[in-house]
């Protein structure tokens, strides 16, 4: 039986989804394996280790000390390699997460292994596991094999299903005593932009503006929009570089690339740099003045007409029925 | 300062992806330096002209990355190193790189190294953290802003659109992100005097590294397209029924909402 970590992550002191779907992408490399959960943070982290052993986690691992209350690479690497070396796992799992993405290459190193990035399906093909990933922000994708050590990946949020949650499951829940420190990099504060509530990657619902939107006041209505859905707001580059928004909110080939389950292009016109970024969401509406407008051809369903009356109807339409 | 800048040469943004024979089609493509690298470049620029010192441009790749160095040189960068791994390596992952690159600083004394923080190409992000670690220096992805003042550096970290104030200190590698800076044009003069710049060509046989050293360890066994996305359909009728609509098919037919 092969055994798997799979590193957590929690937000606000709960647990994120991603953290779910990386147990459920362990169980798809392995069925069989003992899945071992991890865990770093400053606070009582008993509660959220039940939590992963309810959505599939047969144990977890804590490890709690001062240092660890903000992430940093050096931090959680001293807290995860001490549970590494305990445990001695035949793979790793983690979100693909702006943690993910800064810690897992940092250990890839030290393990001097292999590490596949950004997974978004995985499949079984006899004895080998391959891992399907964007390339081209989604223009193509690849099929990806480890071909020596560990088993180590990260997987993108919202692509690979969770398991139900169970709370008749069970499992140990240890803490481990580590000492970090030594550490060089300090966050001495922490600004909070990012539009509240829903983070764009994991967003299931993103509303998102071009140019056509006009100003910085013109995205209000898409933040209505976005509230009644319970979505986020993104937006195109044109939107970003004419400054009626911040680039962390721009989606494309540069900025961020999403796969919601509803994606509402508003005032976007659909170059091929945006459409790399979103295309591969599961419903795609747009709403533009101009008919030829390259984004219809990637949409499910398209209104012709002007923004600035579809969407504060289109809000009031939605509010009945969600 | 000793400044370095890790580049990689990637398909323009404007590029369609074909296929044929399992392989991306890349003879009519054309090149461009990773946007991510170009705020890199145009940063290390910056930190030099503030406090002195020289730029450094890297990349791992084969002789077409000339081009791509010849830019970031026009920009104003001062040297450019070319790891030419066409006639050594036949498939490398992230492993390979940073293996190439850790024995190419090795006895380089960087103080700052800079890269894009990801490629738009195979967009793992994981060359810049993984060098960073084989040197033993301490690096932050995702960087929006940067001071350094002696051997301390202050960065804005962007994390998942939220600011991170992160202090830390020097030797240091860093990566960039969208809203760091306004990558400049190479000026007519700039083009000029970057033809006269050094450029050296080494190979991994002159870093003391074998095949073997870098051998990969993961392997892409396949590349395809995402299923072609039929066009939709466009609403028809008075806007108020196109809302109506749109909501009852997203409901009932899409089964979004």
């Amino acid at each position: 039986m092969s055994k798997l970590l799979v590193i957590g992550e929690a937000r606000e002191g709960e647990l994120r989804n991603v953290t779910f779907e990386a147990v459920a992408a362990a169980k798809k490399i392995d069925s069989e394996a003992e899945i071992v959960g991890v865990l770093c943070g400053s606070d009582d982290l008993s509660d959220s280790g039940q939590e992963f052993i309810y959505y599939g986690a047969d144990r977890v691992v804590t490890v709690k000390h001062d240092n660890l209350e903000t992430y940093t690479s050096e931090g959680y690497s001293q807290a995860v390699m001490a549970v590494i070396g305990d445990e001695s796992p035949d793979g790793i799992v983690m979100g693909h997460t702006a943690i993910g993405k800064d810690l897992t290459p940092k250990l890839a190193a030290k393990l001097e292994t292999g590490l596949i990035s950004d997974a978004t399906d995985i499949e079984n093909d006899g004895d080998q596991t391959v891992f399907i990933r964007p390339i081209y922000s989604g223009k193509a994708f690849e099929k990806k094999v480890i071909t020596s050590g560990l088993t180590f990946v990260t997987i993108r949020p919202n692509n690979i299903p969770s398991l139900e949650r169970d709370d008749s499951r069970s499992g140990e829940v240890t803490a481990k005593d580590v000492d970090i420190k030594d550490l060089q990099t300090v966050i001495k504060d922490v600004i909070r932009k990012a539009s509240e509530g829903v983070d764009l990657s994991e967003a299931n619902v993103i509303v998102a503006g071009g140019r056509g939107v006009k100003s910085a006041d013109g995205f209000k209505p898409l933040y209505e929009l976005a509230d009644v859905l319970g979505g986020a707001v993104g937006a195109s580059r044109g939107a970003c570089d004419a400054e009626y928004c911040d680039y962390s909110l721009q989606i494309g080939q540069t900025g961020k690339v999403v796969t919601p389950d509803l994606y509402i292009a508003v005032g976007i016109s659909g170059a091929i740099q945006h459409l790399a970024g979103m295309s591969n969401s599961k419903v795609i509406v747009a709403i533009n003045k101009d008919p030829e407008a390259n984004i219809f051809n990637v949409a499910d369903y398209g209104i012709v007409g002007d923004i600035f009356e579809v969407i504060p109807k289109l809000t009031d339409e939605l509010k009945q029925v969600v | 300062m000793n400044i370095y800048v890790l580049l990689k040469r990637t398909f323009d943004t404007e590029e369609k992806i074909i296929i044929s024979d399992g392989q991306i089609e890349d003879e009519s493509a054309e090149y461009i330096i990773n946007p991510y690298d170009e705020y890199a470049v145009e940063e290390a620029i910056k930190q030099r002209d503030e406090h002195g010192g020289e730029v450094t441009v890297v990349t791992v790749g084969d002789e077409e990355a000339e081009k791509q160095l010849r830019t970031a040189l026009a920009m104003g960068a001062d040297k450019a190193v070319l790891i030419n791994t066409e006639d050594d390596l036949e498939d490398g992952d992230q492993f390979t790189t940073a293996k190439i690159l850790e024995a190419y600083f090795e006895d380089k004394e960087a103080d700052l190294i800079l890269a894009g923080n990801v490629a738009i190409d195979e967009a793992s992000g994981q060359v810049g953290p993984r060098l960073a670690e084989s040197l033993g220096i301490n690096y932050v992805t995702t960087i929006t802003a940067l001071e350094i003042d002696g051997e301390t550096a202050n960065i804005d970290k962007d994390v998942e659109g939220d600011v991170e104030k992160i202090e830390t200190n020097l030797p240091l590698l860093a990566t960039c992100q969208q809203g760091l800076n306004e990558p400049r044009y190479p000026s007519l003069p700039g083009i000029m005097k970057a033809k006269k710049k050094p450029l050296e060509e080494l190979e991994i046989d002159d870093l003391d590294l074998d095949e073997d050293d870098v051998e990969a360890k993961t392997e892409t066994t396949d590349v395809f397209l995402p299923p072609e996305k039929e066009a939709g359909r466009i609403l028809e009728g008075e806007i108020d029924d196109q809302v109506k609509e749109l909501v009852s098919l997203l409901k009932d037919e899409a089964k979004v909402l």
